[in-house]
């Protein structure tokens, strides 16, 4: 079913407070991958706010849907959520990369609730989310699973590997979402190494493909919903989205892959993103 | 420039290992035309996008693909180019191990790795990005020279010397905050050759990498307390110095090793082995990460949690110190 009109708004009202939290904690933890964190926070407030069948209670539930982040340096992003849906408490942000505390720039599945896979080595992600698709079907589970990779990521051969295999297996439980920037560290992808046609590639490998705005909730709901739909294979969902989306002196700059923020800094980041949900909201 | 030198850096005593060598490097380039530098994403924080800078037709960014990076130079060292490779150290020696070892290493080829934010000096990064296993990953491949240099100066002067050192070559650095502990380039640098920074005679610390820096802070501290304490930076981990160590057995019959990186298969490993094979007796310890997953958070506050920093260090040789160590009368065969 499509999303309403309420909880569209509601979805929204919640991607500004992640937004906010971003660069919060950006703030007091010294520094962050801020950019990468503000491109893939509508993707993850849909999956969090309204798609996954998940109970922060009980993080350990077998039956859980399955979330992994491979794109690991955006855990600051995902802690965000993941604090405000009570898997912890949010109080333990303030701790961010501080000696000692669970939370480093990579979040840690041994010490943070609701994290499944330690990631932050690019590549890996897609190949855990495939084995906890597999292992959905071979123990007749059904739950879903979902991975969220970057796109420079993808020049990471283990992510074809799992890509060719997924599909080989008609894991059709299984979702990837490419956070699709166009950005990764030294500049844009299509100057370092092209990726397009990206499309026709995943299509290649078998994989069932759907572009759609990564910040426009109701093409990223719809997309989901398309891709329960889909037997026999699995579904790829390519997000464009823009690189340190809602903070002016961000946006698609290659520079703030990663940086700290002085309190100037803060505010006016603050202040770009209040700006952004007032002008939607009202 | 000095005589003889193929590198000048001004305040480099300031600069970070990385600034050091991406500065270098990029003077390398016009004395070997033949350097390729390669880099995966990762040109702006190894710094080797300096080179790129200066020679953008000598540069490869191959995207986020460490491994094909490896093959990569593998295949233009092949071809008689002198490929100059860099990223951080925990892709290098974890994940490409293979490449590196089966690709580069098993054919000789003239590769040279920098590899950066080894150790913990990552450390509010997490597991997946602190590399504590590299040295002893890739001592154990056959035909590579691993090197720890201590600082920036070290890693300019370790980077020109494996130009003209045969074969393929890791030289692995740290993020680049470590305190210098060279004021100079000219301190005569040679690879393989350890460095005695402070003469001692009651024990010996054998330290690469920032551990150099370290064991400088606790030799200064034992002072006041009435101990002479050697320092000797073993920059080279492979091939190690043997006269070096089995010299600091037979003068301080007390020795420890500090090094950023896993206690297990390292420097430490590397000293101990040459030691029990001297078959004299000598008080030892390894300091360094014990053996497990290091925790986040910042380098200098872990360097002291994991008690390789000064304070645990002396914390160390006090222990060391109370040590019973038998006589030997019969040293001159040996050394
Ligand atoms: C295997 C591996 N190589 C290199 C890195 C260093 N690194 C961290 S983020 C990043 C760029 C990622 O770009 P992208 O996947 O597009 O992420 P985004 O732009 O969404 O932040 C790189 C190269 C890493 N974490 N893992």
């Amino acid at each position: 079913m499509p999303l309403t009109q309420e909880e569209i708004k509601e979805l929204t009202r919640k991607a500004w407070d992640i937004r906010k939290a971003i660069v919060d904690i950006t703030y007091t933890c010294g520094g962050s991958h801020i950019g990468g964190s503000l491109s893939e926070t509508d993707v993850l407030v849909a999956l969090y706010y309204k798609y996954l069948n998940i109970d922060p209670a009980r993080p350990d539930w077998e039956d859980r849907d399955r979330f992994i982040l491979s794109k690991g340096h955006g855990g600051i992003g995902w802690a965000a959520v993941l604090g405000d849906k009570g898997y912890f408490d949010k109080a333990l942000l303030k701790n961010f990369n501080k000696t000692g505390s669970p939370f480093g720039m990579h979040l840690d599945s041994l010490k943070v609730k609701g994290c499944d896979a330690s990631t932050g080595s690019l590549g890996h992600g897609l190949a855990i989310a495939t084995g906890l698709a597999m292992g959905a079907r071979l123990r007749k589970k059904d739950y879903r699973t979902y991975c969220m990779m970057g796109d420079g990521e993808l020049c990471e051969g283990t992510v074809w590997e799992a890509a060719i295999l997924a599909s080989h297996h008609k894991l059709d439980n299984l979702t990837a979402f490419v956070d699709r920037n166009g950005l990764m560290i030294d500049g844009m992808t299509e100057v370092i190494t092209t990726l397009e046609p990206l499309p026709d590639k995943f299509k290649a490998f078998g994989w069932e493909i759907l572009v759609v705005d990564g910040h426009d909730f109701a093409a990223i709901g719809g997309a989901i919903e398309k891709a329960w739909a889909i037997k026999g294979r699995p579904t790829v969902i390519i997000c464009n989205t823009v690189k340190g989306r809602c903070v002016d002196l961000m946006e698609n700059q290659a520079q703030w892959h990663y940086g700290g923020l002085n309190s100037d800094l803060r505010d006016q980041a603050l202040a770009c993103i209040d700006t952004h949900y007032k002008g939607i909201l009202g | 420039m000095a005589e003889g030198m193929t590198w000048s850096v001004t305040d480099g005593d300031k600069l970070t290992q990385a600034e050091v060598y991406g500065e270098v490097l990029s003077q390398l380039g016009d004395r070997y035309p033949d350097i390729v530098a390669l880099t995966a994403d990762l040109a702006t924080s190894t710094k080797i996008g300096r080179f790129g800078r200066k020679y953008p037709d000598r540069f490869i960014n191959v995207g986020i693909a460490e491994n094909t990076m490896f093959g990569l130079a593998a295949g233009l060292a092949q071809a008689g180019l002198r490929p100059v490779v860099s990223t951080f150290a925990v892709f290098t020696a974890l994940r490409s191990a293979e490449q590196v070892r089966t690709d580069i290493c098993y054919q000789n080829l003239n590769v040279k790795i920098i590899a950066t934010h080894a150790g913990i000096s990552f450390g509010q990064a997490g597991s997946t990005h602190h590399c504590t296993e590299d040295l002893a990953v890739l001592r154990s491949f056959p035909n590579m020279t691993v090197i720890a240099p201590a600082d920036g100066m070290e890693t300019g002067n370790a980077v020109a010397a494996s130009m003209e050192w045969p074969g393929p070559v890791y030289i692995r650095i740290g993020r680049g905050f470590e305190p210098p502990v060279n004021r100079t380039q000219d301190y005569g640098y040679t690879i393989g050759k350890a460095i005695t920074m402070k003469e001692g005679k009651d024990i010996t610390l054998i330290a690469c990498g920032v551990g150099v820096h370290h064991a400088l802070r606790a030799a200064e501290v034992l002072e006041k307390q009435g101990l002479s304490a050697r320092v000797i930076n073993m920059h080279t981990i492979k091939p190690i110095d043997r006269e070096a160590i089995i010299q600091a057995v037979k003068d301080t019959r007390r020795i420890i090793t500090i090094e950023d990186h896993n206690i297990m298969g390292g420097l430490g490993s590397a000293v101990a082995e040459v030691i029990v094979e001297s078959g004299k007796a000598c008080g030892f310890r390894k300091l360094g990460i014990p053996d497990c997953f290091s925790i986040v958070g910042y380098p200098e506050d872990l360097y002291h949690h994991y008690k390789f920093d000064a304070d645990g260090i002396v914390e160390t040789v006090s222990e060391i110190m109370r040590m019973e160590i038998e006589e030997d009368e019969d040293w001159e065969d040996e050394v």
